[in-house]
């Protein structure tokens, strides 16, 4: 029972990271172009998809708290200000995105909210994950820090390199679903971003390896972690490739492929752990009489019916917008 | 009270709390007439009812996306604030959120976006069958959201291990009694108060003058919906008093601001809880009329505050005010929606503006009353968050800083204050637009699951 809630975890929170990452990406894209038409079509790409992606959060964070509780309360006060920033990051560009349409003088007020909601939120998300890495304090399953604990040199460069790997990620999707300029300047940023986020990267491991962080020993120890790298590398290649050729289908699912590749190499060196390494999965979990319960209706029968819903409306929106 | 984190947390659950139930409230009662209304043109075939329903889907849409927004925070803060409180009661507390979640999220996913965008794709039978399921799943989540809070109000079904609530019988917890006074109480609340905003509106264009057989269809409908609901309301006001009466006396002594024991016991109307001299200042009392009310005799001797350690008291002034205030909404609104009726139903409602101009102004009333009621309840908890056994100070995040508290609960008053303004500015925008710009209704632009967006189709136009 605790296997079965931490693959769904584990599984919202990569549907999270792909579906949302890519229109929070599209949002802070949004901000650097002036482009009325070119915002127009950006949005656009989103407009259908990005509530349902953001609910994923939710999804994430109520199966987190009924799953493992004692890793939820730990996890948010820990990450007191990162989330409550990020949570109105989301708010203000979710209003933003409504607003916009309406409003006339005041549009650059919900322009600007669409934009720093977006990176505000991705930053945020970037930090939880490199603070996650880097360590937190906890002591006997609780948080024994300050509210400025997450904030460190390693954090801050996860939440740079976050931001911009949900920019690629955008620029993928408005290269995929859109045409013309928009398309092409999408296409255009592309080896930038890709190249700004190996940079961080790089920059990441540098920091690891000099500051010896215990994630380090895990790929010492976990071989079929260089298998994941392998396959990140050949997948950049696929971005670089597909770029040049201008194979939007194959651009996408190229950095799909890079986010899945980055997102298990936190699992896979984190496992068993839930909170690196102090709390384990099967420490953090509720008694069996809580998974159970959860497990007879939401787990069996609401969770795949959410997957299902998830597929087919991405399935209705295939292709370009508006053609 | 000094500015703490405890304190600071404390008022920032209420505000986003407080700022979320408005709309939830609005919907779970609107979704249910949109129903009904469905079903009266799908088998009366008059076309003012479409023209009401499609008018009223859009302010639906508005309220519903503005309730989906600002419900957000409100699991995160449990974790956030309260991780003490997550980790004890996560067990219990986190299934009952987890099917709340994945319920609206069914809904959402699957009903919501037929209902808003899908009127030409799918039969009328659908249609109906659709709207039927969105009514249905906003009941659902208001159902988990009061089993929750029923159990932190009467906990049930569980044992302590090592300071966490382990869940033994999950029976017990969903089919507490407790919920089941509870929950009927909200939901009709719910209903009330979409019954008294569709008879306000109505009320609004029968004083212009404009679109009368809406408005007429607005009126009475909402007036008559009011006049049943209402008594049924008091009747499980008064079953909820009974649960409160039995499991939470010390609540109940100081909703009643009763400090020493009573014999008969008289009912305070009016007075000025003064909670260090333990007495009441221009009391204002009907005797026997206590004993009457909390145990349905003449001559019940009934507790007081003074009979608890000060330690396990709540607040007085707050419960035993909010209370007063619910009642008196209450009560006013029995009368609004029987006198509205009276004369609805004898065809003169619509020559009194007087009465018009009542009920126009009254759709504050309801939403009062959930707001003061729910007070009661949360502050009449007090010091207990899980009751009588995890106390609220026990409960707040430890780490927390005065400095953090202070920060999140400026950024979050910031932001509600900032998606209420103009939530309530479209929401006014379309109800000035009157039920005549439902059908300048442009193509739609396909499946979508933004409840917001269905405004702009209206709001375009200004």
């Amino acid at each position: 029972m605790i296997t079965y809630w931490s693959i769904i975890l584990a599984v919202s929170m990569l549907l999270y990271v792909l579906l949302d990452g890519f229109d929070l990406g599209v949002g802070i894209l949004f901000g650097y172009t002036t482009d009325a038409e070119q915002r127009k079509n950006m949005l656009g790409a989103i407009s259908p998809v990005w509530d349902g992606n953001e609910t994923w959060l939710i999804v994430a964070g109520v199966v987190l708290w009924g799953a493992f509780p004692e890793a939820y309360g730990t996890l948010l006060s820990a990450f007191y200000i990162p989330v409550c920033m990020m949570l109105a990051g989301l708010i203000f560009r979710g209003v933003a995105f409504e607003f916009r349409v309406h409003a006339h003088r005041s549009r650059w007020i919900w322009n600007i909210g669409l934009s720093v909601g977006s990176l505000c939120a991705a930053f945020m998300q970037g930090a939880m994950v490199g603070a996650l890495a880097y360590g937190l304090p906890v002591d006997d399953g609780r948080f024994v820090g300050d509210n400025m604990s997450w904030l460190s040199g390693f954090s801050v460069i996860s939440g740079v390199a976050l931001s911009f790997g949900y920019a690629l990620s955008g620029a993928g999707w408005i290269a995929r679903k859109c045409e013309g300029k928009t398309r092409d300047s999408a296409l255009r940023s592309i080896p930038k971003l890709t190249a700004v986020v190996l940079l961080l990267l790089i920059g990441l491991f540098l920091y690891s390896l000099s500051s010896d962080l215990t994630v380090m020993q895990r790929w010492m120890d976990r071989r079929v972690l260089f298998v994941v790298l392998l396959v990140a590398l050949l997948d950049i290649f696929a971005i670089v490739i597909s770029t040049r050729r201008g194979d939007d289908a194959l651009l996408l699912k190229a950095i799909i492929v890079l986010f899945i590749c980055a997102y298990l190499m936190f699992a896979i060196s984190f496992w068993p752990y839930l909170i690196p390494f102090s709390v384990t999965f099967v420490q953090a979990a509720a008694p069996a009489s809580s998974l159970s319960f959860m497990f007879w209706g939401a787990g069996l029968f609401i969770f795949p019916l959410m997957l299902i819903y998830t597929f087919c409306s991405y399935y209705v929106f295939r292709g370009k917008v508006g053609s | 009270m000094e500015l703490s984190a405890l304190f600071l947390s404390r008022l920032q659950f209420a505000f986003t709390v407080s700022f979320h139930i408005i709309f939830p409230s609005l919907t779970i009662g609107l979704a249910a007439w949109l129903t009904a209304l469905e079903a009266l043109h799908r088998f009366t075939g008059r076309a003012v009812y479409r023209r009401v329903f499609e008018f009223w889907l859009k302010i639906f849409g508005v309220a519903f996306g503005m309730g989906v927004v600002s419900g957000v925070v409100l699991g995160f803060e449990f974790g956030t604030n309260w991780s003490e409180l997550a980790r004890a009661s996560g067990p219990i507390q986190g299934p009952l959120l987890t099917y709340e979640t994945f319920t609206a999220f069914m809904l959402e996913a699957s009903f919501f976006g037929v209902m808003l965008f899908g009127r030409s794709r799918v039969r009328p039978g659908f249609y109906l069958f659709s709207t039927a399921m969105v009514a249905f799943g906003t009941t659902l989540s208001a159902f988990w959201i009061m089993v929750n809070n029923s159990w932190m109000q009467h906990p049930v079904g569980y044992t302590l291990v090592n300071g966490v609530f382990v869940p033994v019988d999950w029976m017990k917890i969903v089919f507490s009694p407790v919920v089941w006074v509870r929950f009927p109480h909200m939901l009709l609340a719910s209903y009330v108060t979409g019954a008294f905003c569709i008879a306000a509106a109505g009320a609004w264009y029968a004083l212009r003058g404009e679109s009368r057989p809406e408005a007429r269809v607005m009126l009475r409908m909402g007036l008559f919906m009011a006049a049943i609901l209402m008594p049924v309301q008091l009747v499980f006001g008064h079953l909820v008093g009974d649960y409160v009466h039995n499991y939470q006396p010390v609540k109940f002594a100081a909703i009643e601001a009763r400090w020493h024991d009573e014999q008969p016991a008289s009912e305070v109307l009016f007075a000025l809880p003064d909670e260090d001299r333990e007495a009441n200042r221009y009391q204002i009392a009907i005797p026997i009329l206590g004993s009457l009310i909390a145990s349905m005799a003449l001559d019940s001797k009934e507790v007081g505050l003074v009979d608890f350690p000060r330690s396990e008291r709540p607040p007085v002034a707050l419960p035993f005010m909010t209370f007063r205030v619910m009642v008196a909404c209450g009560l006013l609104m029995l009368l609004i929606a029987w006198g509205g009726s009276w004369l609805a139903w004898k065809g003169r409602l619509m020559q009194r503006r007087g009465l018009l101009w009542v009920i126009y102004l009254s759709f504050p009333l309801p939403f009062i009353a959930i707001l003061t009621g729910w007070f009661t309840a949360e502050v009449g908890r007090q010091p207990w968050t899980v009751y009588g056994v995890l106390r609220t100070a026990d409960a707040v995040t430890p780490t927390l800083t005065t400095n953090a508290a202070l920060a999140s609960m400026t950024i979050f008053c910031m932001t509600y204050v900032l998606i209420f303004s103009f939530g309530t500015y479209y929401i006014y925008k379309l109800l000035h637009l009157g039920p005549e710009s439902a059908y300048q209704a442009k193509s739609p632009q396909g499946l979508s699951n933004r409840p917001l967006s269905i405004a702009s189709r209206g709001v375009d136009e200004m």
